[in-house]
């Protein structure tokens, strides 16, 4: 390979030692854009077989989420209150303005925001810490990982509930530990307990993620940096993560997004009650209490779109932050 | 800069395998010593014993005098190059290279001075803002070394560090490595599975099997006088060729014909629990076309006649394979070294004789040619033990010493 003073130079350099990349010369049309070589044949063929393969999930993908997404949509434009069918019309986004400037929706969404950053926070300190372990664990690594991963393989609506009773005043163990107090009255304890149960049942989920990161990490890399001169801290921080950017990534944003659809742990624990509601919670009660299809599925659209703008903001992030460069390892 | 001392140094593993056998090994400052052997010998766990990235079971390890048995990696001051370089993938080759520098908290334009430096010897000035992901392997290899050096360590310890790379380019980082290491005079211990790397980069040769030091020595010495078997077939190219020989009538009845012997060997084999049988080796260069030699030489060896099966011209000289009928030599030590070379079947027998002629011998395929061989240069070995009985006093002084 020739020397390139800069990185794009050497792609360009790469893509022409590709076969079937020489022949083809770059159509003036395209010069403007980033320099690529058509497709050769063999590529175009390969691509489609790849579309066809993918063609049955994807129809089934649509058949059943973007059906009802659309439908959500369809309804968040109408007035429709069940208990009021003869009301049914379509307004517009009137139901989007009255949701937004409703003061509920905003509690329950600083609720919302709130879980989701201290427990996601917390997970991956934790998850962290027990993906290390489980890593570093020779003896007895089985017994280990199958005993953290417990809590995870819990229903969360039963586990929900042996929290619920642990902190019921006068049976509850742990009320009893605390003077038979009764946190699950209180907002602030309410939301400590509901974050607790949260961060108890997915911290193993976060470790077995980040565990496969740790995989990653090459132990060649971790023994140079000990001879570089690195500590144990140094060789965590300045290799190992960095290195498991991707994964950290990919675990922090399933967890962002299953924490800020919190629903059965707070379904459980309080209801909603003590303004200690979700997003999900509050589209619940309005959707399938209240009946109210037009004000629920507007809640609904809102909190799929908050979803969809947390997941852009990721994706982008990873375009920025693969380790070693956009393509990976090239050889 | 610092000399290297192990001592007795073993490598045990809970499930109670050995690596490493009371390795003894003296490294002097600013040597270049090589550890070579057939892979699962124990030279890389000795490598890493002397990084600090694996404990000494027993024995001592000094570096500079002072034991660090106990230090961890990083206050041992040396610097590692691993065969996969080990490169931080999120760092661009001047981070990589400034990371060691980086830890030891030296100030910025030192580093930056000592960076530029490293990457002018190692001609990677255009790539210092290159990631990793977008270098070739000699680039990655070169940032590897780069790293090592700029932080003037007391010894450069390297894993394999050209056996990624394509025959060529091993050979073109051979030298570089070779003049590094004198320009600057530091000690390296350099482990590899290659013997013409340990031939041609080293000072002194460390030859390893089953976690066991075989011999110690310049290349040189180890190619003409092995030990034993194990290192007489393992250094050299095309290896030794490998003769059953029978003791008999004070003579050893080869496939060569019968070979005499001279008199201190003579009273070596007569003891009562002397071995009746031997492995005659001898390398594919003390051959030559018995057209092509002079009387004066002849009488240093003799002559036999066999079928040739293939030419092989190199320009400058011809090897020849005969083939030879008889017994096939064997011996645990041989089929190691066959398993290693990964023809167990190929090179032990029997049937093929490499030689080394003259370009100028006329020998063509599927003649029957005249050889002749030099006695002096031959070796025998004990099957059983694999001693070389024709060293004395070191040297090996062929089949007619008296």
């Amino acid at each position: 390979m020739s020397i390139n003073a800069t990185p794009a130079g050497a792609e360009v350099t790469a893509e022409a030692e590709r076969p079937g990349g020489r022949h083809a010369a770059v159509p003036a049309q395209r010069a403007g854009r980033r320099a690529r070589t058509p497709l050769s044949e063999n590529k175009r063929a390969e691509r489609r077989l790849g579309w066809l393969l993918c063609a049955p999930a994807a129809l089934v993908m649509v058949l059943v989420t973007a059906y009802p997404i659309i439908y959500s949509v369809w309804l968040s434009l109408q007035r429709f209150d069940l208990r009021f069918p003869d009301q049914r019309e379509f307004i517009g986004l009137e139901n989007y303005a009255t949701v937004l400037t409703n003061q509920f929706w905003w509690t329950a969404f600083g609720v919302t925001a709130l879980i989701t950053v201290v427990t996601v926070a917390i997970e991956l300190v934790l998850g962290m810490a027990l993906a290390l372990l489980m890593h570093r664990t020779l003896v007895g690594r089985g017994i280990v990982r199958t005993a953290a991963l417990i809590p995870y393989g819990i229903v969360t609506v039963v586990a929900a509930f042996s929290w619920r009773y642990a902190w019921t005043p006068g049976t509850g163990y742990l009320a009893n530990l605390f003077d038979g107090s009764a946190p699950l009255t209180e907002r602030a304890s309410s939301l400590a307990i509901i974050m607790l149960a949260e961060i108890w049942k997915t911290t193993p989920f976060m470790a077995l993620l980040l565990m496969a990161g740790l995989a990653l990490v090459p132990e060649d890399l971790l023994k140079a940096a000990s001879t570089d001169g690195a500590t144990a801290w140094q060789r965590f921080t300045k290799v190992m993560l960095p290195v498991m950017k991707p994964a950290i990534l990919v675990a922090l944003l399933f967890r962002t997004l299953d924490a800020f659809r919190v629903f059965d742990n707070i379904f459980v624990l309080t209801a909603g009650g003590n303004e200690t509601s979700s997003v999900s919670m509050l589209a619940y009660n309005n959707l399938i209490r209240g009946l109210n299809l037009g004000i629920g599925s507007t809640m609904s659209v809102l909190i799929f779109l908050t979803v969809a703008i947390i997941a852009f903001v990721f994706v982008k992030l990873f375009g920025t932050a693969a380790p070693g460069s956009d393509d990976g390892e090239r050889r | 800069m610092a000399d290297i001392v192990l001592d007795k140094v073993s490598k045990r593993y809970p499930d109670g395998t050995v690596a490493v056998q009371d390795v003894d090994l003296e490294i002097a400052d600013g040597e270049f010593v090589i550890l070579v052997g057939p892979s699962g010998c124990g030279k890389s766990t000795t490598l890493n014993m002397i990084a600090g990235l694996e404990d000494i079971s027993s024995g001592e390890l000094r570096i500079a005098g002072e034991r660090v048995n106990d230090k961890a990696p990083r206050d041992r001051d040396i610097a590692m190059v691993f065969q996969s370089y080990a490169l931080y993938p999120n760092m661009t080759v001047r981070e990589n290279m400034a990371f060691p520098l980086r830890l030891a908290k030296v100030d910025k334009e030192t580093i930056d001075s000592k960076v530029e430096e490293a990457a002018k010897v190692l001609e990677l000035t255009p790539l210092l803002d290159r990631k990793p992901a977008n270098l070739s392997g000699g680039q990655r290899q070169r940032v590897a070394m780069g790293r090592a050096i700029v932080r003037q360590p007391k010894a450069f310890l390297m894993d394999e560090p050209l056996s990624n790379l394509d025959a060529k380019l091993r050979v073109q980082m051979r030298t570089v490595v070779s003049r590094l290491q004198k320009q600057l005079g530091t000690t390296t211990v350099y482990v590899t599975h290659d013997q013409t790397e340990a031939m041609t980069l080293g000072d002194r040769v460390v030859i390893m099997r089953g976690g066991a030091v075989q011999q110690v020595g310049p290349p040189q010495e180890l190619y003409d006088h092995p030990r034993n078997l194990f290192v007489a077939g393992f250094i050299g190219s095309p290896s030794m060729n490998f003769l059953h020989a029978a003791v008999e009538d004070g003579k050893l009845r080869t496939a060569l014909g019968d070979v005499p012997i001279g008199e201190r060997l003579r009273r070596q084999l007569d003891g009562a629990d002397a071995p009746r049988e031997l492995i005659l080796g001898i390398r594919p260069e003390h051959f030559e076309d018995a057209g092509l030699v002079d009387d004066d030489t002849r009488r240093r060896g003799m002559e036999f006649e066999a079928p040739v099966e293939i030419v092989e011209s190199m320009g400058s000289d011809k090897y020849v394979y005969f083939t030879v009928e008889g017994e096939r030599a064997s011996a645990a030590e041989l089929e190691e070294l066959a398993a290693d070379a990964g023809a167990a079947d190929f090179t032990g027998t029997g049937a093929s004789l490499v030689t080394r002629l003259s370009a100028e011998s006329p020998v063509r395929e599927g003649e029957n040619r005249r050889v002749w061989f030099n006695l002096e240069k031959i070796h025998l070995f004990d099957p059983s033990t694999g001693r070389n009985l024709t060293l004395h006093e070191g040297r090996a002084s062929g089949a007619l010493a008296d």
